[in-house]
C-alpha cells in the first residue's frame, strides 16, 4: 500500500521579490549555512581528537619511533609485517575475542530478559530502573580494583564461598579461562543494566496493540516477546552489539586493573587476560617504548573491530530477516 | 536583522569557546608570576623519605615551594609516566627521581635532560661512590643525567614471631649464621615448612631470584643480562642460570607464597603475615614498613643476605630539560643529594646513602629501626655499602628482566616445568630485546 506522500498539487512560483534587500539577503545566507556552523563544533572535535590522533597514528606506525628517541626512521609496512608474525599478538587478540564472547552473550540476553521484566507492571518501577543503571554510573577502576580483590587466590571472597560448597581454590589470575570468565563478570557487571535500560526504551516505542491482538489470538508471554518484541527491537539490538563490539575490543580497564604487581601490563606471566589494547601499552609504553610498533597495534585493533562489527551485522540480518516480514503484515 | 546576528555570534562564539578549551586544556603547569614564589615538583616513586627535607629546604628558600608527587607509588606505574611526559616535552616535574634500571634507557636519550656538569656538578664527584657516580654518567662520559640518591645494599628481612613459632632462632645474630649460603638458606626453609605454621618461608621467587642473580652477577663477572659490550647474553652467562636453576631449588621446595611481587596479595600477603622472610635492599625496609603497617611493629627483624653481598636498586635525581626553573631544581636536586640530605633520607625510609661521607656519618652507622625491632640498620647495611659491587645494566634491561622474571614466576605458579621455564626465558628476552 504504498502512499506518494511527496506528491503535492503544483504551485505557480511565487513571484521573486524585485529589490532583495541586505537583510533578506543575509537572513538567506543564514537559514543556508547556519547549520554547518551549529554541527561546526562537533567536528571540530572530532578532527582534533578523532581524526587526526587517527592519521598520526597510522604515521607513526610507519616509523621505527622509539618514544624518547630523538630521530624516527621510516620503515615502511615493516611494523605490521612483524607484528602478523608476532605470536604475543595473536595471543592477545585471542584472549580479546574470548573475553568479549563470554561477556558480550550473556550480557545482551539479560539485558533483554531485565528489560521485559522492567517493561512489566511493577511497584516503584522507576526505583528498579534506575537501581540497575547504578553499576554503570560507578568508576570503572574502582569496580576492577574490588574485583581484582574478590577473585583473589588465597584472600579472595569467590574462593572462600567455593570453598564452602567444596570446590578447591581457583587460581583466577594464573588459569587463563577463569581469568577470561572473572573479566567478563567485571564488565557484565557493569553493561548489563545501562543494555537493559536502551532495550527498554526502545521496547516502550512498541504499540500496546500489538501485544493487545497477540494475546487475542492466544500468544503468551514467551510468544509474544519472541515474536514481537525481539523482531521489533532489532535496530535497537544492532545497535546495542556493535555498541559492545567496540567497547569489548578495545578493553582496558578491567583487566589491566585485575592484574596488579610489577608488568600488570602483560596480563599475567604467560599473559593469560592480555587484551590487544593492553598489548599496545605494552609495546607502546613500558616496558619496551615502541611508540610505531604499538601504532600499528592500534590499526590493526581498528581494523578488528570493523570486521567484527560488520560480522555481528550480518548475522543480526539473517537471524531477524524473516520474522520482520510476519509481524508487518 | 538583530535576531541574525546575535544568533551568528552565538554560533561564533561556541566555536570560539570550544577552540578555547581545546587549547587551555592541555595547558597546566605552574603559573606563579615571575616574582612570586615558585613551585618546584618533585616526581618519585616509593619512599624516597625527603618530607622533612623539603620543610628544612622551604625555610632557607622563602621563594620556593616544593610538591613531592607519586610517593608510595609503584615503580611500573612511574616509568611509564616519566616517559611519556619527556616525549611530550611536558608534565614532568622539575626534579625528577630515575631508578638505575631505567636509567640506562635514559641515557641512550640524553638530551630530554639537563647536563648537570654545565652547572657545577663536577664537584660533587667526591660525594658519590664511583660506580654510583658514573652510572649518572652517559657512554661517552660528557653528560650527567642524574646525581645519585642511594644504594641497594642487601639484607634478608625476617618475622621473629613466625621463626619462634617454627623452633627457630629469632635472635638476628644466630640467623645469619643459619645461612651463609642459598643452599643453606632452602634447608633453613624447608625445617620452617615442616613446621606448618600457616604461613610461608618467602613472599615470592621472583624477588629472591633477582637479588641472587644480582649478587651471583656482582661477584662475578660483573653484568646480568648484558655484558659489558651491549650484547645479550641471557642464555650464556653462567650467573644468570646459576640464579635461575637456585631460584628452581626454592620453588621445588614448596618454600615460596607464590604472591606476585608488588601486587594486591603481595600486600595483604605482608598484613596477614603470610611469610616469614624477604630478601631486603634497603630501601624495601620502607616498603615493609608501609605494607606490614603499623600492627607489625617489632615483629620484623634484619640478617645478614644468603651469600656474599650484592646491590639491588638504587636511585638518582634529575632534571628535565623541560623544567622552567632549571636552575632552582638543580640547587634542589644537589641539597637532596648531599651527604645530609642523604642521611635524612635514610632517617626517614631507609633508602642506604650512595655518598661515602654519609655512609662514615655516625648518623647512619649508630643509626637503628624501630620498625625492625631495633635493628642496627646503619651496621648492617652502610658497612658493606662501600664495598658493593655494582652490575651492569643493557639498553632494555627492563624488558629483558621482565621477561626472565615472568618465566620464573610461570614455573612457581606450576605452570611450565623449570626446563621449559629456561627456554621460554632465553627465547622470549631475545624477541624482547630485538623490538
Amino acid at each position: 500500500m504504498a502512499v506518494q506522500l511527496d506528491a503535492r498539487p503544483p504551485v505557480a512560483p511565487a513571484p521573486r521579490p524585485t529589490r532583495p534587500g541586505l537583510g533578506n539577503r543575509l537572513s538567506r545566507l543564514d537559514t543556508k549555512y547556519s547549520p554547518y556552523l551549529f554541527i561546526a563544533p562537533f567536528f571540530l572535535l572530532f578532527g582534533v581528537f578523532g581524526a587526526y590522533p587517527l592519521a598520526y597514528t597510522f604515521w607513526v606506525s610507519l616509523h621505527d619511533w622509539d618514544l624518547l628517541g630523538a630521530e624516527h626512521p621510516y620503515i615502511g609496512f615493516d611494523n605490521y609485517t612483524q607484528l602478523l608474525a608476532d605470536s604475543d599478538f595473536w595471543h592477545s587478540v585471542v584472549n580479546t575475542l574470548g573475553i568479549f564472547v563470554i561477556s558480550t552473550v550473556p550480557q545482551l540476553l539479560a539485558a533483554l530478559w531485565l528489560a521485559n521484566l522492567l517493561n512489566r507492571q511493577l511497584r516503584a518501577r522507576t526505583t528498579w530502573r534506575m537501581a540497575v543503571l547504578i553499576p554503570n554510573v560507578t568508576s570503572t577502576a574502582a569496580v576492577a580494583i574490588v574485583f581484582a580483590v574478590l577473585f583473589g587466590r588465597e584472600f579472595g571472597m569467590i574462593n572462600w564461598l567455593l570453598d564452602h560448597v567444596g570446590i578447591s581454590a581457583i587460581d583466577w589470575k594464573a588459569n587463563r579461562f577463569a581469568a577470561w570468565v572473572a573479566i567478563s563478570t567485571m564488565v557484565d557487571w557493569r553493561w548489563t543494566g545501562y543494555n537493559a535500560l536502551i532495550f527498554l526504551a526502545a521496547m516502550q516505542a512498541i504499540p500496546r496493540d500489538l501485544y493487545e491482538s497477540a494475546a487475542i489470538d492466544g500468544a503468551g508471554r514467551a510468544r509474544q516477546f519472541w515474536s514481537i518484541t525481539v523482531p521489533l527491537l532489532k535496530p535497537t539490538i544492532i545497535f546495542a552489539v556493535i555498541i559492545s563490539t567496540i567497547g569489548g575490543l578495545q578493553l582496558f580497564t578491567e583487566p589491566r586493573m585485575f592484574n596488579s604487581g610489577t608488568n600488570a601490563i602483560r596480563g599475567g606471566p604467560l599473559r593469560e587476560s592480555q587484551t590487544v589494547t593492553m598489548y599496545m601499552f605494552e609495546n607502546a609504553f613500558a616496558p619496551h617504548y615502541n611508540f610505531g610498533y604499538g601504532s600499528a597495534v592500534a590499526w590493526l585493533l581498528f581494523a578488528l573491530i570493523a570486521v567484527v562489527a560488520a560480522i555481528n551485522v550480518l548475522l543480526l540480518r539473517r537471524l531477524g530477516g524473516g520474522s520482520r516480514k510476519e509481524v508487518s503484515r | 536583522m538583530l535576531t541574525f546576528t546575535r544568533r551568528r555570534l552565538a554560533a561564533v562564539a561556541v566555536v570560539a569557546a570550544t577552540a578555547l578549551l581545546g587549547t587551555t586544556a592541555c595547558g597546566g603547569g605552574d603559573d606563579a608570576a615571575a616574582d612570586g614564589p615558585i613551585t618546584l615538583t618533585v616526581d618519585v616513586f616509593g619512599q624516597f623519605g625527603y618530607a622533612d627535607l623539603y620543610q628544612e629546604y622551604m625555610a632557607s628558600h622563602p621563594g620556593v615551594k616544593i610538591v613531592e608527587r607519586g610517593t608510595g607509588g609503584n615503580l611500573d606505574e612511574y616509568s611509564p609516566k616519566l616517559t611519556q611526559w619527556l616525549a611530550a616535552g611536558k608534565g614532568a616535574g622539575d626534579v625528577v627521581a630515575i631508578e638505575e634500571g631505567l636509567l640506562v634507557e635514559y641515557k641512550a636519550n640524553p638530551q630530554n635532560f639537563v647536563n648537570l656538569l654545565d652547572h657545577g656538578a663536577a664537584d660533587l664527584k667526591g660525594n658519590f661512590l664511583d660506580w654510583k657516580w658514573n652510572q649518572g654518567l652517559t657512554a661517552d662520559g660528557k653528560q650527567l643525567i642524574g646525581l645519585g640518591t642511594d644504594v641497594g645494599g642487601m639484607a634478608m628481612c625476617y618475622r621473629t614471631d613466625l621463626f619462634a613459632k617454627a623452633g627457630l632462632p629469632t635472635d638476628r645474630e644466630a640467623v645469619s649464621k643459619l645461612w651463609p649460603t642459598w643452599q643453606d638458606y632452602i634447608k633453613v626453609g624447608e625445617q620452617f615448612t615442616a613446621k606448618k605454621t600457616g604461613a610461608s618461608f618467602l613472599d615470592a621467587a621472583t624477588n629472591t631470584f633477582n637479588t641472587i642473580l644480582l649478587q651471583t652477577a656482582g661477584n662475578s663477572s660483573g653484568y646480568s643480562y648484558y655484558d659489558t659490550s651491549n650484547n645479550l647474553v641471557v642464555g650464556s652467562n653462567p650467573a644468570v642460570k646459576q640464579a635461575y636453576d637456585t631460584t628452581m631449588d626454592i620453588i621445588d621446595s614448596g618454600l615460596s607464597g607464590k604472591y606476585g611481587s608488588w601486587s594486591e596479595e603481595w600486600v595483604s600477603a605482608f598484613k596477614q603475615s603470610k611469610f616469614a622472610t624477604i630478601a631486603c635492599p634497603a630501601w624495601m625496609t620502607g616498603v615493609i614498613e608501609g605494607n606490614a603497617g603499623a600492627a607489625a611493629k617489632g615483629k620484623w627483624d634484619i640478617a645478614q643476605i644468603p651469600g656474599n653481598g650484592g646491590n639491588w636498586g638504587g636511585s638518582f635525581l634529575a632534571v628535565p630539560k623541560q623544567s622552567k626553573h632549571q636552575a632552582e631544581a638543580i640547587e634542589l636536586a644537589k641539597f637532596l643529594t648531599s651527604a645530609k640530605g642523604q642521611i635524612g633520607a635514610f632517617k626517614a625510609k631507609g633508602p642506604l646513602p650512595s655518598s661515602p661521607q654519609a655512609l662514615e656519618d655516625p648518623a647512619i652507622i649508630d643509626s637503628k629501626n624501630a620498625y625492625f625491632s631495633e635493628a642496627p640498620v646503619g651496621k648492617i647495611f652502610a658497612e658493606g655499602a662501600k664495598s658493593l659491587k655494582p652490575v651492569y645494566m643493557g639498553p632494555k634491561n627492563q624488558a629483558v628482566r621482565t621477561e626472565v622474571e615472568n618465566a620464573v614466576r610461570s614455573v612457581e605458579l606450576g605452570k611450565r616445568s623449570p626446563e621449559q621455564g629456561w627456554s621460554d626465558a632465553v627465547a622470549n628476552a631475545e624477541k624482547a630485546a630485538a623490538k
